[in-house]
């Protein structure tokens, strides 16, 4: 007999994904009526920040419920945090971009909230079904919004290639979901952490197919080589909004369930962390030397984001916790500045007929010289020079990696970081060096985007130079990694 | 009794014919199809092991990944109705706006 009297308590648990959810749903409501269609924007606004007071409220407990199938560690709760942030910064930046470009439907805030949602639950689970679920909640939205501008046939283009990639990759993780369970009799992490050696000894070879596969399938969706071909189309073609969505929140939900998976319940495969080396060089190089070839700034801060990747991967071979604490904090600093420099490429595409190609940025810095200045704040972030936390985050990790005897990826990943100077200072380059005939067309601000400018610049640089409350945010959602 | 090794082989046969229909079908359509069945290859899977350990977990499993492959299926589907109406084709080599 089940015993209902709990089930409030397990309500409990899920607060802030109930508030996503009903809110997503009541935009989708008022969608219809075309009365009420102009409050979409701030239901969807107040649903993401009472989902996020609920986040905070409950970040620092250790709860489950759902008979164990929903675990809201610190951990999780510590990403239900980021992804909900993420979420609205996204609201912000799109708004304005979206009625310009003449695509402002209720929609798509709904599908930002219920994909928010999806990466919530596959973060707060140690079950394998309720990841496999949570990560397809994600992606369904993510692809209509890589298509969101129905007439644009790039970006028709870049949703299709985002379906077929997303689904090819989920097919790919099934099978491994699958594999794991048929070695060990379960979906639960815990339970295989608990009799690892066993399953190993009597099923390691379905056990290793399984991991392998599962590695293929996340590996397709954080962008890593050689599972990266679909990245920068889809950046280019998306609206840049959905952009730089697609780089903050489905990039650290991936990351947080890769890190699940890999940091804690296939932790006892030793093999792994070879394996991660070479992927991470792999991912990095690859990411920096591409983004060297490109002329539009979309594909290139697609190329960058998967040298990011790269550098994160690093933790995967380092393990321990100050790895996972170092990768949990550069994923947000990541999260922070590349929002801010898509809120800068989004303000540029407002103006008419501009395609973020580079030759665009030519005298920008005479025409509008504060947003200037912002861009090259978060070019020295992306880069990742002192003070900003990009330098920080990668100091961070690299040492981590000095410390745990993995010096040459140390050495590697310091390399690529010279790689790198060269593409992200060309957009310096060319927004303050490069002569032009007529002067640039200014930008119009709008207050939500101004707020987001001033938001990741102010994190950007006081994180840079005070880490030390960033610092205690992602070691605490460490140590009570369940 | 059919031994687990079986299934599991068919399931691999299935799966390498999605992922080769993938990588090599330059219609969409039998894209999507190609990778339905890889999804059911991994039901499959599914369905053996958990017949094969006596534990129910494989089976419901199985139902919700049914219902993600349907919901998958109807945004894939739609998506492929609007490129039709812009572009007129669903040929794969036809989509070349983005490269580098």
């Amino acid at each position: 007999m089940i015993d209902f009297s709990s089930v409030a308590d397990n309500f409990n648990v899920i607060y802030p994904e109930l508030a996503l959810l009903i809110g997503a749903f009541a935009v989708l409501l008022l969608g219809t009526v075309k009365r009420f269609a102009g409050l979409c924007t701030s239901v969807a606004g107040l649903t993401a920040l009472i989902a996020l007071w609920l986040a905070v409220d409950q970040f620092g407990t250790q709860q489950s419920g759902f008979f164990g199938m929903v675990t809201c560690d610190a951990f999780g709760s510590a990403f239900k945090i980021i992804f909900i942030a993420i979420a609205i910064v996204t609201m912000l930046i799109a708004h304005r971009f979206m009625i310009v470009k003449q695509i402002a439907r209720p929609e798509f805030y709904a599908l930002v909230l219920i994909s928010t949602f999806g990466m919530i639950v596959m973060a707060n689970t140690t079950d394998m079904i309720v990841m496999f679920l949570g990560l397809e909640i994600m992606s369904v939205p993510l692809y209509v919004l890589a298509g969101f501008a129905r007439r644009s046939l790039q970006s028709n283009e870049a949703g299709i290639k985002y379906f077929v990639m997303g689904a090819f990759a989920s097919a790919f993780l099934l099978m491994g979901i699958a594999f794991v369970f048929g070695a060990s009799a379960t979906t639960d992490l815990r339970r295989i952490v608990a009799d690892f050696s066993y399953i190993i000894y009597h099923s390691g070879l379905y056990m290793y197919v399984g991991i392998a596969l599962i590695l293929v399938g996340f590996g397709f969706k954080i962008g890593m080589v050689p599972f990266h071909a679909w990245v920068p189309d889809v950046y280019q073609g998306a609206p840049t909004p959905v952009t730089a969505f697609f780089s903050a929140g489905p990039k650290a939900a991936g990351f947080a369930v890769l890190l699940r998976l890999f940091m804690f319940g296939f932790e006892g495969v030793a093999e792994l962390s070879s394996i991660f080396w070479v992927l991470a060089v792999l991912t990095m190089t690859a990411g920096n030397v591409l983004a060297l070839l490109q002329d539009n700034i979309k594909r290139m801060l697609a190329y960058s984001s998967i040298a990011h990747a790269g550098y994160i991967l690093i933790a995967f071979a380092v393990g321990g916790e100050d790895a996972l604490s170092a990768a949990i904090f550069y994923s947000i600093a990541y999260a922070i500045f590349n929002l801010g420099a898509f809120a800068v490429v989004v303000l540029l595409e407002t103006r008419s007929g501009c395609r973020s190609d580079f030759s665009e940025l030519a005298g920008l810095s005479k025409a509008s010289p504060y947003l200037c200045a912002v861009l090259a704040l978060f070019v020295f972030a992306l880069t990742g020079f002192p003070p900003t936390i990009g330098f920080f985050g990668k100091f961070y990790l690299f040492s981590t990696a000095v410390k745990a005897g993995f010096i040459w990826l140390a050495v590697i990943g310091v390399l690529n970081s010279f790689v790198s100077v060269y593409y992200y200072l060309r957009v310096l380059k060319v927004s303050y060096f490069d002569r032009v005939e007529q002067p640039a067309l200014s930008v119009s601000y709008t207050p939500a985007i101004t707020l987001v400018l001033l938001i990741t610049a102010a994190g950007t640089l006081g994180f840079g130079l005070f880490p030390q409350k960033l610092l205690e945010f992602a070691q605490s959602a460490v140590f009570a990694f369940l | 009794m059919i031994p687990i090794s079986a299934y599991l082989v068919v399931a691999a046969v299935l799966f390498g014919i999605g992922t080769v229909g993938v990588l090599t079908s330059r219609n969409l359509i039998i894209v999507f199809m190609s990778v339905e069945l890889m999804l059911n290859a991994g039901n499959l899977v599914l369905i053996a092991f958990s017949r094969a350990l006596n534990v129910l977990d494989g089976h419901v499993f199985v139902f919700l990944v049914l219902t993600v492959a349907a919901a998958e299926a109807a945004v894939g589907l739609a998506m492929l109705i609007t490129l039709y109406r812009n572009r007129e084709t669903v040929n794969i080599d036809r989509f070349d706006l983005l490269k580098w």
